[in-house]
C-alpha cells in the first residue's frame, strides 16, 4: 500500500497509478501497481530489457538508468517516483542509429564485457561519471566505478575502456566547438 | 590461406548486441500469456515437515498452481546422482520439492504460479508449513565429530564419501627422509555468484507437441535428455535453450536444481508458458556453492628442499547433497601434486554432509584448495632451508622432456591423470622478469627501513581441461555465402561467437564476422554435454575445426568439378573459390554451396551469378555421387580428446600490508599464463582477468558466515563482498604457449586458470611481507580483520 496525499484532504490508499514519464525520449502513460519496482516497469511493461537485475538491493549496479542525467538505481526506485521525469536507458544511448556510443565503442574495443550482463549498468554509470569528470585519472576512474559489479572481466579492461570513452568524448567535444 | 584468424586479438561479434541492451537473456523473454512463479523455502537448515497447508495461497485470486511434494506425481523423485564413483557409498540427491525433511535453509518446499511475481510472492507467504527443527550440523568440523547429529538419519557419520589414492611410497619414504613436516590448512566455502541468477522460462506448444524451455545453464542438452524422460515426451519435442547467460562458473552446471523441473511442470499442467527467476537473495540459498575443505599434511624433503613425499588426507564439504558425485574432491586430490616430480604421495579424503546448500564444482572446481596446500608447502621447504622460494619450486619442476608425464593418479574422468606437455621453468622465469623479481629485494628492504611492509609471493599450478567425453559441430554454408556453425556448448561470456568463428574462417578463407555461430540450442545441435571444465574451446572447438575441414575438402571438390580442376588445385581465400592459377575467374563460397545442392532450380544474387558463368555440366551418374556425403556444402564433426589436457601457469604479486589494520594493497600482479596455442589472446587474457579477480575475491573476502543453526549471515552483496574496481589491481598477462599434442588445434582450457592460484601466491606474499612478526598464513579467505586478530595472536605469543 502507498499513502497519496492530497493537500487539505484525508490520506488515501490506493494500489494502481497513473504514471507519465519520458524514456528514451518517448513519452509513456502506464496505469501501474504503486508498488512495481522501477526496474520491473521498464523490463516487463516498457519491454526495455536492456536494463539488468542483479541483486535487487542496489548494490551491484546492473539495473542503473539516467534519471534527469544522473546515474541511478532503478531497483531502488517505484515506478511511481519517476511520475512527470526523463529517463535514459542503455536502448537510449545510441538510439536506432548504426553508429555505437562511444562509450559503447570503447568497451567493444577494449574488450571490457564478457557475459554482458553488467554491461549496461557499468555504461551508463560512466556516461553520468564521464560527464561530471571529462577528465578523470586512473584513480578517479577507479573511485566512480566503484558501485558496479562485474563478475567477469576482472575491471581491468572496463578501466581501459573508460580512458578511452573519455578520450573519444573529448574529442568529439571539441570537434564540435570548432564547428 | 591469406589471412589467418586463429591467433589473433579478433573483436567479438558479440558486442554489438550486448553493447546496445540487445541481449536476450532468461529474464528478457516475455511471451504471451506468460505466468510467473516463485519458491517458499525452508527457513530451516534442518527439519521435519509436519504439515503444509497450502489452500489460503490456492485462494488468492490471481494465483493458478501451488505445488507442494505430494502433487508431484511420479516426479517426486531424487534428481539423479551425475557422476557415480564407487568410492560414494552414500549418494544422496534432492528432491524437487521437500517432502518430510529439509536438510538445508533454502530448500524448495513450494512452488507458486500467478500473474505476476509479486502476487506469486504474496502467495508463498499465504502457506503455512510446520516444521519440527532438528539438530543442525553447520561446518565440516562439526559434522566429523564424535557422536554429530546426523544429515541423513540413515548416513552414519555424515560420510558420504571415502577415497584413498597412494602413490610410490610415501610412508616409507617420510619415514627416513631428513625433514619431515605436518600442517593444518583450511578453505572457507565461497560462491560463484554470476551476476545473473539462474532463471527457467517454459512454454508447452499443444500444437506441435513441443516443450521448450529457456535456461540460464551450462548444459541444455543433458537437461533436454532429462526432462524427455521425466515428461515422457520423445527428445527432439523437447527443446532446451540456453540464451545470453550472465555468467556461469560452475554453478549453472547443475542439474537438476528444482526450479528447472517444476517450471516445464507448471506450464505443461497449466498449458501457458512459465516464468520462474532466481533473485539474488534466492541465489544465496540455492544455487550451489563451493570451497569448504581442511587439509591435513605431512610432508617430507631433503637438504636439497627436494619434495620427497606428501601425505595429505582432507575433509571436504559436499553440503546437504552429492547432486555433482565426488568430482570436486577428486579434482583437489590430483591436483595437488602439480608441476613438481612428486613420486610419492598418499591421498585421502572424506566426503561429509552438512546442513549447507549442495556443493558442485565452482571455478577452479578443488584445484585453488590443492594449490594452496602444494604451494604453502614449496614455500615453506623455502624458509625451512633458506633457500629462495623460486629456485625451490625450480628444483622440484617437471622438465619439458618428461613429457606426458604420469602423476600416477586416476583423474576425476576415470582415465589417467597423465600431463600431455608444459614448460614450467620458462613460466617461472618469465614471471620472475615481468614481477622484476630480483629488483624487488632491494626494495623490499628499503621499505622495511621505513616501516612499510611489503612482500612478494608466487604461485604455480597445473589443471586438467577439456576432458570428455566429447563434442560436436556442423558448419554450414548457405546460398548467401554465410557459414553457420551450431555446436552442444553454452556459452556465458566465453566470447565463442568469435573464437569458434575465428577457427572456421582460418579453414574456409573467409572474415570470421560472415560466420555466425549457434550454442546452447538443443534443437540447433542435438549432441553434447556442456560448458564446464574448462572444455569449451579444446574440445568443441576441435570438433568445429574438424567439421570446418570436411566443408573445406567438399568445396573444393564441388568447384573442381565445375572448373574442371583437380581438388588439389582449388583454393579458398578472401571469401572466393578458385584454381590456383587462374584466380581471376572465381566463385563464391555461396555459389559453390548452390552448386553443391543439385536442385535443378535455385535462387537468389549467387544463383544468377553461378548460371552466367561458363562452368561445366553435371557430371554422368548421380546429381549426388556417393563421396559427397550429402547435398550442400555442410559437414558435422565430433571430437572426443583422448584424455584431458593440462594448462599451467604462475601468477606473482607485489602486496604491502599495513600490519596495524591487516589492510592490504595489491601492488602489482602478472599471471603467466599455458593455455597451448591461444586462438585470441584477447579473449583469453579477458578470461585470466576475471579469473584473478574472482581469486582475489576468494583470497580476501568471500566466505559465506554460517551461524550454528546453519542458517547464511552474509546473504547479500552489503555482506558478501564480491571485489569491486578498487579491490582489483591493473593485472599484466604474460602468454607462454606450450601446444598440446592432443588435439588437432593444439589448444588447452582457460577459462578456469586465473582462480586457481591466488590464494597460494598472496599467503605467501603475506608471509614475505610480515616475515618479520613469523607469520605463517594456513587459511583463506583472510578478511583484514582475520589477518589483524592473526597478527595479534602472534604477538601476544611472542610476549608469553
Ligand atoms: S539490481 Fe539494482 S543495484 Fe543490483
Ligand atoms: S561481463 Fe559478466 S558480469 Fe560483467
Amino acid at each position: 500500500m502507498y499513502a497519496f496525499e492530497e493537500p487539505g484532504s484525508p490520506p488515501q490508499f490506493c494500489e494502481e497509478y497513473d504514471l507519465t514519464v519520458t524514456v528514451n525520449g518517448r513519452l509513456y502513460q502506464r496505469r501501474v501497481p504503486v508498488r512495481m519496482l522501477l526496474s520491473d516497469f521498464l523490463r516487463h511493461e516498457l519491454q526495455l530489457t536492456g536494463t539488468h537485475v542483479g541483486c535487487e538491493h542496489g548494490v551491484c549496479g546492473c539495473c542503473t538508468v539516467l534519471l534527469n542525467g544522473e546515474a541511478v538505481r532503478s531497483c531502488l526506485l517505484l515506478a511511481v517516483q519517476v511520475d512527470n521525469m526523463a529517463l535514459t536507458t542503455i536502448e537510449g544511448l545510441a538510439g536506432s542509429s548504426e553508429e555505437l556510443h562511444p562509450i559503447q565503442r570503447a568497451f567493444q574495443e577494449k574488450h571490457a564485457l564478457q557475459c554482458g550482463f553488467c554491461t549496461p549498468g557499468f555504461i551508463m554509470s560512466v556516461h553520468a561519471f564521464l560527464h561530471e569528470n571529462p577528465e578523470p585519472d586512473e584513480q578517479q576512474i577507479r573511485q566512480g566505478l566503484a558501485g558496479n559489479l562485474c563478475r567477469c572481466t576482472g575491471y581491468h579492461n572496463i578501466v581501459e575502456a573508460v580512458k578511452l570513452a573519455a578520450h573519444y568524448l573529448r574529442s568529439s567535444q571539441s570537434q564540435r566547438e570548432e564547428a | 590461406m591469406t589471412t589467418r584468424w586463429f591467433g589473433a586479438p579478433v573483436q567479438r561479434s558479440e558486442d554489438p548486441r550486448l553493447l546496445r541492451g540487445r541481449g536476450t537473456y532468461v529474464d528478457d523473454i516475455n511471451l504471451p500469456e506468460m505466468l510467473h512463479a516463485a519458491v517458499l523455502r525452508s527457513p530451516y537448515a534442518h527439519a521435519r515437515i509436519k504439515r503444509i497447508d497450502a489452500s489460503a495461497a490456492r485462494a488468492l485470486p490471481g494465483v493458478h498452481l501451488v505445488l507442494t511434494a505430494t502433487d508431484l506425481g511420479e516426479l517426486l523423485e531424487p534428481s539423479p546422482l551425475l557422476v557415480p564413483h564407487p568410492a560414494l557409498t552414500q549418494p544422496r540427491t534432492q528432491l524437487p520439492l521437500a517432502r518430510d525433511e529439509v536438510h538445508y535453509a533454502g530448500a524448495a518446499v513450494a512452488f507458486v504460479v500467478a500473474e505476476d511475481r509479486y502476487l506469486a510472492e504474496d502467495a508463498l507467504e499465504l502457506i503455512d508449513v510446520d516444521y519440527e527443527p532438528l539438530p543442525v550440523v553447520a561446518s565440516l568440523e562439526q559434522a566429523a565429530a564424535e557422536g554429530a547429529p546426523l544429515v541423513h538419519a540413515d548416513v552414519p557419520g555424515n560420510v558420504a564419501a571415502h577415497l584413498v589414492q597412494r602413490v610410490g611410497d610415501p610412508e616409507g619414504v617420510i619415514a627416513s627422509a631428513p625433514h619431515v613436516l605436518r600442517e593444518r590448512f583450511v578453505m572457507e566455502r565461497g560462491s560463484a555468484m554470476p551476476m545473473e541468477g539462474r532463471g527457467v522460462v517454459a512454454r508447452w506448444d499443444a500444437h506441435e507437441g513441443m516443450l521448450t524451455c529457456w535456461m540460464s545453464t551450462q548444459g541444455p542438452i543433458p537437461i533436454r535428455n532429462g526432462l524427455a524422460a521425466m515428461f515422457h515426451l520423445p527428445e527432439h519435442k523437447v527443446r532446451v535453450v540456453a540464451p545470453d547467460v550472465g555468467g556461469g562458473f560452475g554453478t549453472k552446471i547443475m542439474m537438476f536444481y528444482p526450479e528447472e523441473i517444476l517450471t516445464p511442470l507448471a506450464a505443461l499442467r497449466l498449458g501457458r508458458p512459465v516464468k520462474w527467476i532466481e533473485d539474488r537473495a534466492e541465489h544465496f540459498v540455492s544455487a550451489n556453492q563451493e570451497r569448504g575443505q581442511i587439509h591435513d599434511v605431512e610432508y617430507a624433503f631433503d637438504d636439497q628442499g627436494i619434495l620427497l613425499a606428501v601425505r595429505d588426507i582432507f575433509l571436504h564439504d559436499t553440503g546437504a547433497y552429492t547432486p555433482y558425485g565426488i568430482i570436486v574432491p577428486i579434482i583437489t586430490a590430483c591436483t595437488l601434486p602439480g608441476p613438481y616430480r612428486l613420486r610419492h604421495y598418499y591421498s585421502e579424503f572424506t566426503v561429509l554432509y552438512t546442513n549447507k546448500v549442495p556443493v558442485s564444482p565452482y571455478r577452479g572446481a578443488g584445484r585453488p584448495h590443492a594449490v594452496f596446500v602444494m604451494e604453502r608447502i614449496m614455500d615453506r621447504i623455502a624458509a625451512e632451508l633458506g633457500l629462495d622460494p623460486l629456485e625451490v619450486r625450480s628444483r622440484n619442476f617437471i622438465r619439458p622432456d618428461e613429457f606426458p608425464w604420469d602423476v600416477g593418479l586416476v583423474y576425476q574422468d576415470g582415465g589417467p591423470t597423465i600431463y600431455d606437455s608444459g614448460n614450467y621453468q620458462a613460466g617461472l622465469e618469465r614471471l620472475k622478469e615481468a614481477l622484476g623479481y630480483e629488483q624487488f629485494r632491494a626494495e623490499q628492504r628499503r621499505a622495511r627501513e621505513q616501516g612499510r611492509y611489503l612482500g612478494v609471493g608466487v604461485a604455480c599450478y597445473v589443471e586438467g581441461t577439456g576432458i570428455g567425453p566429447y563434442e560436436g559441430a556442423q558448419v554450414r554454408v548457405e546460398s548467401d555465402g554465410r557459414v553457420y556453425v551450431s555446436t552442444g556448448v553454452t556459452t556465458q561470456g566465453q566470447a565463442h561467437q568469435t573464437t569458434f568463428a575465428q577457427i572456421v574462417a582460418d579453414q574456409l578463407g573467409i572474415d570470421p564476422r560472415d560466420v555466425l555461430v549457434t550454442t546452447g540450442d538443443s534443437q540447433a545441435f542435438y549432441w553434447g554435454v556442456g560448458t564446464f571444465a574448462s572444455r569449451a574451446a579444446t574440445v568443441a572447438g576441435s570438433a568445429i575445426h574438424l567439421a570446418a575441414v570436411k566443408v573445406r575438402q567438399k568445396a573444393k571438390q564441388v568447384a573442381a568439378d565445375l572448373f574442371e580442376a583437380s581438388p588439389d588445385d582449388i583454393e579458398l581465400a578472401d571469401g572466393k573459390v578458385f584454381v590456383r592459377d587462374a584466380p581471376q575467374r572465381a566463385l563464391t563460397l555461396g555459389q559453390v554451396a548452390i552448386a553443391a545442392n543439385p536442385l535443378r532450380y535455385s535462387y537468389g544474387e549467387n544463383a544468377r551469378k553461378l548460371m552466367q558463368m561458363q562452368l561445366a555440366g553435371p557430371r554422368p551418374g548421380p546429381a549426388l555421387p556417393e563421396e559427397r556425403g550429402g547435398p550442400g556444402l555442410e559437414a558435422t564433426a565430433f571430437y572426443s580428446p583422448p584424455r584431458g589436457t593440462f594448462a599451467s601457469g604462475a601468477h606473482g604479486a607485489i602486496v604491502e600490508v599495513d600490519p596495524r589494520t591487516g589492510m592490504v594493497t595489491i601492488l602489482k600482479y602478472v599471471a603467466v599464463h599455458d593455455c597451448g596455442r591461444v586462438i585470441n589472446p584477447l579473449v583469453v587474457e579477458g578470461q585470466v582477468h576475471g579469473g584473478v579477480a574472482q581469486g582475489i575475491g576468494g583470497a580476501f573476502y568471500e566466505r559465506l558466515v554460517f551461524n550454528e543453526e546453519g542458517q547464511l549471515l552474509n546473504g547479500s552483496f552489503m555482506d558478501y563482498l564480491l571485489p569491486t574496481v578498487e579491490e582489483i589491481p591493473p593485472l599484466q598477462v604474460e602468454h607462454i604457449e606450450t601446444p598440446s599434442p592432443l588435439n588437432p588445434l593444439g589448444v588447452k582450457g582457460a577459462g578456469e586458470a586465473g582462480t586457481i592460484p591466488v590464494a597460494a601466491l598472496f599467503a605467501a606474499a603475506l608471509d614475505d611481507a610480515l616475515a618479520p612478526f613469523g607469520l605463517r598464513i594456513r587459511e583463506m579467505p583472510l578478511d583484514p580483520c582475520r589477518l589483524h586478530k592473526l597478527l595479534k595472536e602472534l604477538q601476544s605469543t611472542q610476549r608469553a
